[in-house]
């Protein structure tokens, strides 16, 4: 699938985003963007927001205030599926692929292609098996079968597949939580390849990640967040380890 | 971080491992809880079958004999389709044999108050969905454990069916019915070929259909297939909803066999459709497995039954060789999980 989209274009943008479970105030009017064909990457210690303002950038939670454009488009998402609509994936760290499907199965699990007419529709099998190695080719993932259930494979394998199925489907967005969180060093570096395909293609790539060497090799933009707020952003470029480290602790003050 | 020799650490990669040697495979298949899960049952039919061909070599074989067979598997047959569903989504439905007499006693009223056999018929069926469905909305709708709700089902079933009944039988005395429940094409009863017809069109929403993809998603992972967009309470509920369905066609061959609606119920039926679906190898936490391997389950804990019998041994036995029968194939087709 080629995704045609123009260099140096803001792919999403939050704009003062505030959410709050009862007393505790998650996110206290965070503005971010995200370029297409770059990796952006949100760093923050434990608690710190990233995670609800992925999951409102997903659908999968709702902002109280502030605004979300795609490609200049202002939406408002009430579900994961709406968000997927709009181009924007989520490979998730915990819900990613079921374990006694096959791999094809997953790939195309609510997409599924039918074939016949309605309501006498039949899984088209042959079809999906096809694309399903088609996507996987597409990301130079190897996998021995795409008939092979996902319980076989190993930790990469799997992220492999969950990326490719977030990337499968004219997607302009993939969102990462911790995508790398759970694999050995030469899984990783497989999956950081990955990403640097979906970023060759011009998607927009958000990350987050804990691990700092990966956030500087990966990225070109850098969001620190602390305690709801966004405390300052930055080119990757610009930066090193040890700022991000003092920035992300309160040590260093950011930037103005 | 230290930096991998990636020359020496090549043990987890992304690409296609080496194919074992062809000794290995099959070593490995044995270990695979997939390769028991698909075969033991068949292993187990075909042992069983020779063990009593030993046992009673003259009769066990007969035609007679396994027209017998094949007409008392009919009804946990069919059973079975609808419990094997439910297990798949990591569920279990205790109500399905109370449910069957729910739907006969349903049946027997309308049939001793003169309605047409096809009215009766569907109506079996729909109180046996119905049943199922409310099982289904409050497991999933209340999050409400499977045990808990089907356990309550099988009392609330049983305790409408006497009501309706008045705990008194009605004698079903049909032409077409009867029929139905003698009739036979060579050594394979008309009740078996219903229950062949329904196993295939069960197997083929399974495999074929979105549904059936859905269905073991959910058992699967529940939260990711949400995830994922699946509807996964409209999937539990309708897994209940064909366990329900299943009872009721299973409660129309019983009237046809026995030639009455008994308000009394066979829990030897229930305790065989669970025993069936785990010979089967369906998963009991769901997201794997066939209706093939259960049904043939079925016909095989029949045929334990039948073949003991025709052996003369004596009755009491039956429960023990089930039982035995059951944990050994279990063990073998134990999960990964």
């Amino acid at each position: 699938m080629i995704n045609i989209v123009e260099p140096d274009v803001i792919a999403v943008e939050t704009k003062n985003i505030v959410k709050s479970y009862g007393s505790v105030n998650a996110l206290k009017g965070v503005s971010i963007t995200a370029k297409a064909g770059e990796v952006t990457s949100i760093i923050g210690d434990n608690g710190a927001g990233k995670s609800t303002l992925i999951k409102i950038i997903a659908g999968v939670e709702k902002a109280d205030e502030g605004s979300i454009e795609i490609f200049g488009e202002p939406v408002s998402f009430h579900t994961p599926e709406a968000a997927r609509e709009a181009g924007i994936e989520t490979v998730y760290q915990t819900l990613g692929l079921i374990e006694d499907l096959t791999i094809w199965q997953n790939l195309f699990l609510k997409r599924e292609v039918m074939i016949g007419l309605p309501p006498f529709r039949i899984l088209n099998k042959k079809v999906m098996r096809s694309e399903a190695v088609r996507m996987l080719a597409e990301l130079d993932v190897h996998i021995p079968s795409v008939k092979a259930r996902v319980r076989g494979l190993s930790g990469g394998q799997r992220q492999a597949v969950a990326i490719s199925r977030a990337a499968g489907w004219s997607s302009q967005v993939v969102i990462m939580d911790e995508p790398t969180a759970a694999l050995g060093v030469r899984e990783t570096a497989k999956v950081e390849e990955l990403i640097e395909r979906l970023k060759a293609r011009g998607l927009a790539v958000i990350v987050i990640s804990h691990n700092f060497d990966q956030v500087l090799r990966l990225s070109e933009q850098i969001w620190v967040m602390r305690q709801g707020n966004v405390i300052t952003g930055m080119r990757a470029q610009d930066t090193s380890g040890d700022e991000l480290v003092s920035l992300i602790t309160g040590a260093k003050k950011a930037k103005a | 971080m230290q930096t991998p020799d990636v020359k020496e650490s090549g043990v987890v990669h992304v690409a296609a491992p080496e194919t074992p040697s062809r000794l290995k495979q099959i070593g490995f298949s044995l270990k695979s809880p997939y390769f028991w899960a698909n075969w033991t049952v068949l292993l187990a039919l075909i042992i069983s079958v020779i063990v009593f061909w030993a046992l009673s070599p003259d009769t066990f074989l007969s035609a007679y004999n396994i027209s017998t067979i094949l007409t008392a598997a009919a009804v946990p047959a069919i059973l079975v389709i609808g419990q094997a569903f439910v297990v798949m989504t990591a569920g279990i439905d205790l109500s399905n044999a109370a449910i069957v007499t729910l739907a006969a006693v349903t049946f027997g009223a309308m049939f001793a108050a003169g309605q047409p056999l096809v009215l009766c018929m569907g109506l079996a069926i729909i109180m046996g969905i119905i049943a199922g469905v409310v099982n289904g909305v409050v497991i999933a709708q209340f999050k409400i454990n499977d045990f808990i709700v089907t356990l309550g089902m099988l009392s609330l079933a049983q305790g409408v069916a006497l009501v309706i009944s008045n705990a008194t039988p009605v004698q079903v005395i049909s032409e077409p019915l009867a029929t139905f429940a003698l009739g036979k094409i060579g050594v394979f009863p008309y009740i078996m070929i219903l229950a062949v017809v329904l196993l295939i069109i069960a197997q083929f929403v399974l495999t074929q259909t979105r549904f059936g993809t859905h269905v073991l998603a959910t058992g699967g992972n529940t939260d990711t297939a949400r995830a994922m967009g699946v509807k996964t309470k409209a999937m539990k509920i309708a897994v209940y909803a064909i366990s329900g369905g299943a009872a009721g066609i299973a409660s129309i061959v019983l009237i046809s066999r026995i030639g009455a609606a008994e308000p009394s119920m066979n829990t030897s039926l229930l305790l065989n459709s669970v025993a069936a679906v785990v010979l089967g190898g369906v998963s009991l936490f769901g997201g794997r497995g066939n209706i093939v391997g259960p049904f043939v389950g079925a016909i095989l804990l029949t045929m334990i039954i039948n073949g003991l019998i025709v052996a003369g041994v004596p009755q009491y036995y039956q429960f023990i060789a089930i039982g035995l029968i059951v944990m050994v194939s279990a063990v073998l087709v134990r999960s990964a999980k």
